[in-house]
């Protein structure tokens, strides 16, 4: 039985120890934080299940391996909404919805009838919209929360409060899911700021996440139920992890009240901000030194890539000489200035 | 060959570095487009100058020359500072100032512009404006210090191509030796196009490129045709007229009609 420590207790450590569980090893998970919490960017993670519509701007692996993510997520924890995805625009950028379809895939093109009957609460308030009907959702910090539990059913440990160095942690195999905090070990892992808001109201209901088209940042709102939303989220190309900027609290307030004006009236409940641990194509990659193995470069696509990237991971340990596709042998070395 | 502030660009298409799908994407973009100049915005969102570096680490990577912009500058305070930082960060006297009036339309605010301009050739900048065709207002720019002028075909983004043909026509009899470059509002290759036909020296664009849906396609597609256009102007072409001319003599044809 191969001893493996996973470090990092995010979407994608929790994902590679439930894959590594699940092929038979004795894993170990360490996490530096106390406790699940807002110290893993997954903790602000949107919580979309959404290959097609990522589809649009996202390379051909996204839309592939993340279509696998619904039934992988739907099988291990409870939660998973497949009630599909809508995205809108406001009149004036119509043609950004038509350009949105064009370069996706799986969605229907709906009319106002069809928008009011999906989402009541929306009637009247978009002209046309896209279905994207076999997406789905999930609240990412209760499905961290779904996959510690199965964890500790089945025997694996999740150790908070331990921060320990790839370099020295026991075992066979060492994971190294740290995300962005594991930045030193790679010549090109960078940060893309994202910021998201929590509000709370109970004059809109929503059944599935809502993406409004916007030409700036991918604007979305995805419903956490009991009145609670979402709303997110900024890329920026930045590594700054502590402020919201005043044009971002803007730019995503604005976009919920252009979605409905009730959220005008909502309870903002949070503000989050973090980076998204970022290679430069925005694709994820495995990378092997020694006993380790590093998981990293999830960028904005944690809880929809993180299936993949944890079997793919645990495809390397129990053969090391396969060559998953998110395999760098030599990570490409970046030039210094 | 075309001469910019003293600095000589074999390429005359110029690209912006914002909104692609990924940094690795837009090295590939540039890379196609066989560009010397890439503008980039110090984007104030990054906070510290510090905080954005890993992406001006791509650029700076590309090993070509960067053009600095003061993108979403709405005020002449703030595109002098955003200047200042962008002189600090990538160690060039280049900047590409931009002074916006309008947020639906993102118009320059050309009195904020000219100001900025003379602020800034005295600091050293060599300044190069986003104006629009404006005759008095370029004359203001060369007389601040500007060497180089940059008017808008259409608003930014808006992929309408040259919306002022008569107005950048006159524009460039107007001012026969100074470099002038279409910037913003090119939608697709044959805008890039007819400004070099027109005679203009280079044409620069981001959204038409990097909002493709396969970036580095189009940014070879812009290449070839700013290179086409360019030929065209140089090979002096033929002005539109009235009736036919044909190609083949006509007189002692054999008529079968």
């Amino acid at each position: 039985m191969t001893q493996v420590s996973v470090i990092g207790a995010g979407v994608v450590g929790l994902a590679c120890a439930t894959a590594m569980t699940e092929a038979g090893h004795d894993v170990t998970v360490y996490d530096r934080g106390e406790g699940l919490g807002p110290a893993s960017c997954s903790w602000w993670a949107g919580g979309m299940l959404a290959p097609w519509c990522e589809g649009e701007s996202a390379e051909e692996p996204v839309e592939r391996l993340g279509a696998e993510a619904l039934d992988w997520w739907a099988e291990r924890v409870d939660g998973v909404a497949r009630n599909g995805s809508l995205v809108v625009a406001p009149a004036r950028d119509a043609s950004d919805l038509r350009r949105f379809e064009r370069r996706t895939r799986n969605a229907e093109k709906i009319d106002a009838e069809q928008i009011a009957e999906l989402e009541p609460d929306l009637a009247g308030r978009f002209r046309q919209a896209l279905f994207f009907a076999g997406e789905g959702h999930l609240d990412p910090r209760a499905a961290l929360a779904g996959l510690r539990q199965r964890l500790a059913e089945a025997g694996t440990r999740v150790r908070y409060g331990e921060d320990r160095d790839p370099e020295t942690a026991p075992g066979d195999v060492v994971v190294d899911a740290r995300g962005f905090a594991a930045r030193s070990a790679f010549d090109d892992l960078r940060g893309v700021k994202g910021e998201m808001l929590v509000l709370r109201t109970a004059e809109v209901a929503l059944s599935r996440p809502v993406r409004l088209l916007h030409p700036r940042i991918p604007l979305y709102i995805v419903p956490r139920g009991e009145g609670v939303f979402m709303v997110g989220a900024t890329m920026i190309e930045s590594d700054e992890r502590d402020r919201i900027s005043a044009r971002a609290m803007m730019e995503l307030l604005g976009g919920a009240y252009a979605l409905h004006p009730a959220f005008a009236e909502a309870e903002i409940l949070e503000i989050g901000v973090d980076v998204r641990p970022s290679f430069p194509d925005n694709l994820p990659r495995l990378t092997r030194e020694g006993r380790i193995l590093r998981a990293n470069g999830a960028y904005r696509h944690g809880f929809l890539l993180a299936p993949a990237l944890a079997a793919q991971a645990a495809g390397l340990v129990s053969d090391p000489s396969s060559q998953p596709e998110f395999f760098h042998e030599h990570h490409r070395q970046r030039r210094t200035a | 060959m075309l001469k910019l502030y003293d600095h000589a660009v074999e390429s005359r298409l110029l690209l912006g570095t914002a909104l692609y799908p990924s940094p690795a994407i837009m090295a590939d973009a540039v890379r196609a487009a066989r560009c010397d100049i890439v503008t980039v915005s110090l984007r104030r969102e990054s906070g510290t100058a510090r905080a954005g570096q890993d992406f001006w680490g791509f650029i700076r990577d590309l090993g070509i020359r960067v053009l600095p912009n003061t993108a979403g500058c709405h005020t002449v305070k703030e595109a002098v500072t955003t200047a200042q930082m962008a002189r600090e960060v990538f160690g060039t006297p280049w900047v590409k100032l931009e002074v916006i009036n309008d947020a639906d339309t993102l118009q320059p605010d050309v009195f904020g512009l000219v100001e900025a301009a003379r602020i800034l050739t005295k600091d050293g900048f060599q300044v190069f404006p986003y104006c629009t065709e404006d005759l008095g207002v370029a004359e203001r720019l060369v007389e601040a210090g500007c060497e180089v002028l940059m008017p808008w075909g259409a608003p930014i983004g808006s992929a309408r191509g040259l919306n002022n043909v008569y107005g950048l026509r006159s524009l460039r009899a107007h001012f026969p030796d100074i470099p002038l470059i279409v910037d913003a509002g090119l939608g697709v290759p044959s805008h890039a196009a007819a400004a070099m036909e027109l005679g203009y020296d280079a044409v620069l664009l981001n959204t038409a490129v990097a909002k493709a849906g396969d970036p580095v396609k189009m940014a070879n597609a812009f290449a070839r045709a700013v290179e086409a256009g360019r030929l065209a102007f140089e090979a002096d072409p033929l002005e539109p007229r009235d009736m036919a001319a044909p190609s083949t003599p006509v007189l002692g044809k054999a008529f079968l009609e």
